[in-house]
């Protein structure tokens, strides 16, 4: 294409743009939406184009709002605040919590690698209560755990239901299948953000006629909600930097089933199950159950699991079929799935809040609590809270610097229960750096304590936390084996994951069609993945030659969707027609660029992924 | 040439990914979870837009309305997609978009609100459509909204229209054989159910978006409430065509295999 055919970059002026659509932007918009549509008070102005309104938009990359996000138990604090009248019988699958357990799940299987500290436990528990008792429900536990006055949801069911309400205002725009590439940085600040390029080939080149440059969308001010593994908070992250002494360093992968329960199920709606002890102990998990016999199952595998071969879905068809809860799901049937990273390190990893002409909300600027496992209505809260700034900055004709969001967004976010209890979190989990119970009585005495005492230290950064297969299995599989399978799995360009579990013991999964169907049944029954021609591929190998020295390729074994299989000479192979847009291989790449905290993968703005509302 | 009013008729149908499982309802047959499930404008009624929009951009003074009869607040979610393809303007009636709907009762109220349309001209009217629908419905309803607007002059899988000069309307009609049949008609009014057209589907553009969307949300607050029933139809039963699913991927086969394995899989039945 020469270049005068080549299509200019267009331009847009708007006053506030959002990037993404999750819990926090649905704050952020359903209060600045009930303001702009009250006719009660003087309407704000837009600066950009006056004598309109103020011009507010929200892109979101998935191709509808709700998409590729997940299900969750919650206290719903802030959400029950900005919907007083909240009726969860208007919202599909929301029901009250009814009955909250948690239950420790031995391990049926004998494959789980569990310490030796855990295994003792485990004989005294059989020994006092029955040799064929598998699982044992927690007689209490610590208040700051319950969720018995929230509710249960499915986050894609409750975006959908606020983006409806926010959208009848008329007052702002939400655009799905949008991604952003980036922020329009100048200096220290944001001045708007850069569309996705459309019409590209895999590595980013203009395909003839198609091409459409991103549009460049100049804004006041820019909301940052882009989740943990957005391109804009990485972005931000890497050129404005982190507050000292903060990092991301914590995270998880949740990977969900949502089922149709049997007629004749016993579980009520509202009942919600935690579990913990089992695939393996350093995987937490879930049950759930919405209204109509319909329930979320899951497991969460973390960025502490050091295992290099931590296949959430392999690990999720052994997590159903554990006895306490394969009788519930053994004649249920698949109807979504789904899964997406969680930052784990909460106020640890809270960015810098706000800038000229920007500020950070959600999960991405580090409001999800560890200790309390909510991060839904803290994402709302910190939404709510900088519209209200946000109103308040307008309504005073105040523009949107560093100091003005400062005194209006961040001064309410640290005055807020949501700064109160990521403090007390903020070293919850330490413990689990020195193992799993380390980690349970770690968090127990933050809770406890108010977060004056914890365990542990701050963990290394996450590349630095995978281990060798060697190391994981042993004692479990020999070296040698190790070494076979290695060439065997290299010989028929597979990963390592199912042969080093069926290695270890783990029984074949009896595929039934219904609830245990293959990895990639699983894209197309549950989370009808699917993604738009004309893209470029969001993820991306910096430098191959440290993919082929890396050895572990963390990010293969890891991937929800088998979207990052081994490529020819070493370097792995990204289908982006399977990528879910979870994250995990972004904080499971082992090898990091030297000097510096990013590593050899770049998961940047795409497009598709998820086509299910249901997760 | 003065410009079209090229009125596309287009309802949502769920996403075509979604896995659809007929249940009884208390107003008849429905889809389980219809409500929760993703929703797209009909691909069929897709194609017809994206023609009508590149025709409207040819022929200057030309105008594109979209009316859709579908639940208010899946057509809202639907447009934020759709609004960002191509410039229209859109005429919401707020009723129910299954495909157990009777063709007739639907065909009868679209008409009804192609001709309240402010300022229509039967002379400059390109009434477009899907030829078929992704809705389980029968894939009559424009034919029937052509016959109540009294507009003779009908053309079915449309593949390409281009106008000639003098005004003249060439239309390329899909046959079997894979060919197409020719025809010319002298203009306007004229019904075109659209096959697939020869467009792409275009790119998502944030200005084509905001301008659409002015007039979208006021469309939608304003949505006449018009239910639409199964025509005294009982049902018997209903059911969607059994999936046999036998899921691999593999991404280095020549066409000649995949086929090859193809015709031995469906031989198997």
């Amino acid at each position: 294409m020469s270049d005068e055919n080549v299509p200019q970059r267009q331009t847009m002026a708007v006053d506030v743009a959002c990037v993404g659509f999750g819990p926090a932007t649905a704050g952020f918009l359903t209060t600045l939406s009930r303001r702009l549509a009250d006719a009660s008070k003087p309407p704000l102005e837009s600066a950009a184009s006056p004598g309109m309104p103020l011009q507010v938009l929200c892109y979101e990359r998935a191709d509808d709002v709700g998409f590729g996000v997940s299900g969750v138990v919650t206290r719903a604090r802030a959400i029950k605040a900005a919907f007083p009248d909240l009726d969860a019988s208007q919202i599909p699958m929301a029901t009250p919590v009814r009955d909250e357990k948690v239950l420790y799940l031995l391990d049926p299987v004998g494959a789980s690698r569990r310490s030796v500290t855990l295994r003792a436990a485990d004989k005294t528990l059989r020994a006092f209560h029955g040799a064929d008792r598998d699982s044992f429900e927690l007689p209490w536990a610590p208040a700051f755990l319950h969720k018995t006055d929230g509710f249960v949801f499915s986050l894609g069911q409750l975006l959908q239901w606020m983006a409806g309400q926010v959208m009848a205002t008329g007052t702002v725009q939400i655009w799905p299948g949008t991604p952003v590439a980036e922020a329009l940085v100048e200096g220290k600040a944001v001045k708007g953000v850069r569309l996705l390029d459309q019409g590209v080939d895999r590595q980013g080149r203009p395909e003839g006629g198609a091409y459409m440059p991103g549009m460049d969308v100049h804004a006041a001010l820019t909301v940052v909600a882009d989740g943990p593994v957005g391109a804009v908070g990485q972005q931000l992250d890497e050129v404005i930097g982190m507050p000292p002494g903060h990092a991301r360093r914590e995270w998880a992968v949740g990977m969900k089933l949502v089922v149709d329960l049997p007629e004749d199920t016993p579980l009520q709606a509202g009942t919600v199950l935690h579990t913990f002890g089992f695939p393996e102990p350093e995987i937490f998990g879930f049950l759930y159950v919405h209204p109509d016999r319909v329930a979320s199952v899951g497991i969460f595998v973390p960025s502490w699991f050091e295992s290099p071969v931590r296949t959430t879905y392999r690990y999720l068809q052994h997590y159903v079929q554990h006895p306490r809860l394969w009788p519930y799901l053994e004649k249920a049937k698949l109807r979504s799935w789904g899964a997406k990273s969680i930052l784990e390190s909460g106020r640890r990893g809270e960015p810098f809040l706000a800038g000229d002409g920007f500020a950070r909300i959600g999960e991405g600027s580090g409001s999800t609590n560890v200790l309390t496992s909510s991060g839904v209505d803290e994402a709302f809260a910190t939404g709510v809270q900088l519209a209200e700034g946000v109103i308040e900055l307008l309504e005073a004709k105040k523009p949107f610097t560093r100091e003005n969001l400062e005194a209006v967004y961040v001064a309410r976010r640290r005055d807020s229960w949501v700064e109160r209890e990521g403090q007390v979190a903020e070293k919850a989990r330490d413990g689990f750096q020195k193992g799993v119970v380390t980690g349970l009585m770690g968090m127990a005495l933050s809770g406890f304590t108010g977060g004056r005492m914890s365990l542990g230290d701050e963990p290394p950064h996450p590349a630095d936390q995978i281990g060798t297969l060697e190391e994981f299995y042993k004692g479990k599989i020999p070296a040698a084996d190790i070494a076979r399978i290695r060439r065997e799995c290299a010989e028929k360009g597979v990963p390592l994951h199912d042969a080093l579990m069926d290695r270890a013991g783990w029984p074949p999964v009896p595929m039934d069609g219904q609830v245990l169907v293959s990895q990639q049944d699983a894209l197309l029954m549950g989370g009808k993945v699917q993604a738009p021609p004309g893209y470029a591929d969001h993820v991306v190998f910096l430098d191959p030659e440290l993919c082929r020295g890396c050895g572990k390729r963390v990010c293969v074994e890891i991937c929800s969707a088998e979207a990052i299989r081994p490529g020819d000479g070493g370097t792995p192979a990204f289908d982006r027609e399977k990528c879910v847009h979870c994250g995990a291989c972004l904080w499971s790449c082992p090898t990091r660029l030297p000097g510096t905290d990013r590593v050899n993968l770049q998961f940047r703005a795409g497009a598709g992924g998820l086509h299910s509302a249901e997760n | 040439m003065p410009g079209y009013q090229i009125v596309v008729l287009g309802s949502i149908v769920p996403d075509p990914l979604q896995t659809l499982e007929p249940v009884a309802t208390p107003q008849g047959p429905g889809l389980k979870n219809e409500a929760m499930l993703p929703h797209v404008l009909d691909p069929w009624a897709g194609h017809a837009l994206y023609e009508a929009a590149n025709l409207a951009a040819k022929v200057p003074g030309s105008k594109v309305t979209l009316v859709a009869l579908g639940p208010k607040q899946k057509l809202q979610q639907v447009m934020m997609a759709v609004g960002q393809k191509v410039p229209f303007e859109l005429v919401a009636l707020d009723g129910p978009a299954s495909g157990f709907t009777d063709a007739h009762e639907v065909a009868a109220k679209l008409a009804e609100a192609v001709q309240k349309l402010p300022g229509l001209d039967r002379s400059a009217l390109l009434l477009f459509g899907g030829w078929e629908s992704a809705s389980r419905g029968a894939g009559v309803t424009l034919q029937m909204v052509g016959e109540r607007l009294g507009i003779p002059d009908q053309f079915f899988g449309v593949d390409e229209l281009s106008v000639k000069d003098g005004g003249a309307l060439q239309i390329l009609e899909r046959v079997e054989g894979g060919k197409h049949q020719v025809s010319v008609c002298a203009g306007p009014p004229a019904v075109l159910g659209w096959a697939t057209g020869n467009l792409p589907e275009p790119k998502n553009n944030p200005q084509v978006g905001m301008a659409n969307m002015r007039g979208v949300m006021p469309a939608l607050q304003k949505a006449p409430a018009t239910p639409v029933g199964t025509g005294g139809v009982k049902f018997e039963s209903v059911a969607v065509p059994k999936v046999a699913r036998e899921t691999r991927v593999v991404k280095d086969m020549s066409p000649d295999e995949i086929a090859k394995e193809l015709v031995e899989w469906i031989s198997q039945d």
